[in-house]
């Protein structure tokens, strides 16, 4: 059992807590630099993609997590990122700039979907946005000029003053720095007046407006930023892909992001990359256990949709808290050993809760 | 003007479908707060099942209507009890997203089905492919039944909440769920209930849905269409479903006929956008404001 002394007020705001944390995040970064070497080229290509998934279910995590606002569009942002790279990169533009093209055009469309979220909440926000990703997707399908249409449209590799990151290796280290630095910039942003306004609006949109926060322009903030990390997600995933088309980021495509973070663990940035590691992994697990299963079960064409719905109907009936929440009792239980209670991080009953009057 | 008149028809007979899958969601959503992102699913089922029991145990039309009917209303029975109970009272994305999970369920067990699932099959109704010509209009005899028995169940379920006891509990249930409590309504009961007859609304739905298209796996993501539907008339008003779906249907129907292609698909959805910004609560719907 570790206990932490604060002695000073800072010691409450500081991303890291103790040694321990030091220590294994330190691991994490040194095996994760050193993973091109460890890992083979096919494990190397998924570690990418979690990577890639990571940093949009950041933006989702923040929007939906801590700010409290359903989104069921998401895939519409990685869309309006993944577009906006591929036109910049083919017109000759920078890898940064064009990134930042792409993040700035997704927040610019986050905010226009933030609008209507001022005037409606929770289902219908949802529903808003589902609205919004098959609009998105249409434009993607006709816009022939710019997207190519249903046809698709090639990605050429990142290239910055002559350097290119053409091979898989310094791709992903360029995946690696984006990720890491939207990381920090989202633990930043969230022990910053910034993140607790947002998380008290997730709380309680009337007591967050009674201390003064402007709750129109957080939630357009939120959804601004949201999408700017899925605009950047969008891009990296257009790279790794070399090629995109619009049924890429359909709806299925956005409850898959949802999923993502709702399995990992809603509410917390470590749900983000657990949640991402299952996304990408569990097809490997199913297609691995196809071969022990009888042929009717495991040659099934349905199976992995099967799976991933009983597994979400499972996560939400008796693991609300996610992945990470697992791994909380799991290392509560490891922490206080022999203590530990099975009531300790028990469901409070709680009443029905009304939407309509929040 | 004929052809005008044609395509609104159409239109309305396939916003009837919408209606009556919205008009599930609405009962649910008045009940138990959840807006089941599943319920395209259920009508799905009820297809397959009106499929299985048509053909694959070659009982007659009406039979099989109304074994589907029941058996899709005990599913929804004892999908309340068995998924939805138990995380009552969690914040609404947990609900919305275990009827996600319970759709992706319904939709992969089903394509699982070997010969089955991954099929597109069609629904030997008596009145498949018949016209009746009235006046120079066309009429396919399929959209008429879909009307008429959109009709008929939106009377009958009028009729239900008017004057039966049972509907009248549902109401006040819906209304408050803490004070119909304290007068004895067994709440947890009633939403049962509700889950059952959404699902069998649905199913009737299903079976109306399918002799115009297909029967296939993929069929229930016609649901997310009735979300707008369920919007624009307002989420919790009853009627307003039914109106939400036939104006979401003709506006389909008619940018399809008059706008350039692509505008069809996305028509329901620029409708239900606009409907939020410019009166959030629906045509029918009343607004609420937390008061502290």
């Amino acid at each position: 059992m570790r206990f932490i002394f604060k002695t000073s007020y800072l010691q409450d705001i500081r991303l890291v807590r103790h040694g321990g944390q030091v220590f294994w995040y330190g691991l994490l970064v040194v095996c994760l630099l050193g993973a091109p070497w460890i890992v083979t080229e096919y494990w190397l290509a998924q570690l990418t993609f979690v990577l890639i998934y990571a940093v949009v279910g950041l933006g989702l995590m923040l929007l939906s997590g801590f700010t409290g606002l359903f989104s069921l569009g998401h895939a519409a942002f990685l869309g309006v990122g993944a577009y906006t790279e591929a036109y910049l990169v083919a017109a000759g533009v920078p890898f940064p700039i064009a990134i930042a093209g792409a993040a700035l055009l997704a927040a610019a469309t986050g905010v226009v979907v933030g609008l209507p979220a001022l005037r409606v909440k929770g289902i219908y926000l949802a529903i808003a946005t589902l609205a919004f990703n098959f609009i998105v997707v249409e434009v993607f399908a006709r816009w022939e000029s710019v997207t190519g249409g249903n046809a698709g449209k090639h990605v050429q590799a990142p290239r910055l003053f002559g350097w290119s990151a053409d091979s898989d290796v310094s791709f992903y280290f360029v995946c690696l720095v984006a990720t890491v630095v939207a990381t920090l910039a989202i633990l930043n942003l969230l022990r910053a007046p910034t993140g607790r306004a947002f998380v008290a609006i997730r709380d309680s949109e009337v007591s967050a407006q009674s201390l003064g926060i402007h709750l129109a322009r957080y939630k357009t903030l939120s959804f601004a930023i949201s999408a700017a990390l899925a605009g950047v997600g969008g891009a990296l995933y257009a790279h790794k892909l070399k090629f995109i088309s619009p049924d890429q980021f359909d709806i299925l495509q956005s409850i898959d992001l949802v999923l993502m973070i709702v399995i990992g663990g809603i509410g917390s940035i470590h749900g983000a990359f657990l949640g991402a590691i299952f996304l990408i992994t569990m097809p490997q697990v199913i297609a691995l256990a196809k071969d022990g299963l009888p042929a009717v079960i495991g040659q099934a064409p349905g199976l992995q949709g099967a799976v991933y719905g009983l597994v979400l109907i499972g996560f939400v009936l008796f693991e609300p808290l996610g992945l990470y929440g697992r791994w909380l009792k799991l290392r509560t239980y490891l922490q206080v050993f022999p203590f530990y209670r099975r009531g300790m991080f028990k469901r409070q009953k709680s009443f029905l809760k009304s939407d309509r009057l929040k | 003007m004929l052809q005008a008149l044609q395509i609104v028809i159409s239109g309305i007979a396939q916003g009837c479908i919408y209606g009556l899958i919205a008009l599930g969601l609405v009962l649910i959503y008045k009940t138990t707060e959840t807006v089941s992102f599943a319920h395209g699913e259920l009508m799905m089922l009820g297809a397959f099942a009106g499929f299985a029991f048509m053909t694959l145990l070659g009982l007659p039309f009406w039979l099989a209507f109304v074994a589907t009917v029941v058996v899709l209303g005990l599913f929804g029975v004892a999908l309340e009890r068995i998924v939805i109970r138990p995380i009552l009272g969690q914040p609404a994305f947990s609900l919305v997203m275990l009827t996600i999970g319970v759709g992706y369920a319904a939709r992969g067990i089903v394509t699982m089905i070997p010969g089955i699932g991954t099929e597109t099959h069609t629904l030997p109704v008596p009145y498949k492919d018949q016209t009746w010509n009235v006046g120079g209009l066309v009429l396919n005899v399929e959209q008429m039944v879909v009307i008429t028995a959109t009709a008929i169940l939106s009377a009958a379920l009028y009729a239900m909440f008017k004057y039966t006891r049972v509907g009248v509990a549902m109401q006040a249930a819906s209304q408050n769920q803490l004070a119909a409590y304290y007068m004895g309504i067994p709440v947890r009961r009633l939403n049962g209930l509700v889950w059952g007859l959404a699902a069998a609304v649905a199913a009737i739905a299903g079976l109306l849905l399918a002799p115009i298209t297909f029967v296939y796996a993929n069929m229930g993501f016609i649901g997310l269409k009735a979300m707008p539907a369920a919007v624009v008339g307002g989420f919790g008003s009853l009627p307003g479903a039914i109106v939400g779906g036939i104006a979401i249907g003709v506006v389909e129907a008619l940018s399809g006929f008059y706008l350039p292609e692509g505008f069809k698909d996305v028509a329901p959805y620029v409708v239900v956008l606009v409907m939020l910004v410019v009166r959030p609560n629906g045509l029918f719907g009343e607004p609420l404001r937390k008061k502290v």
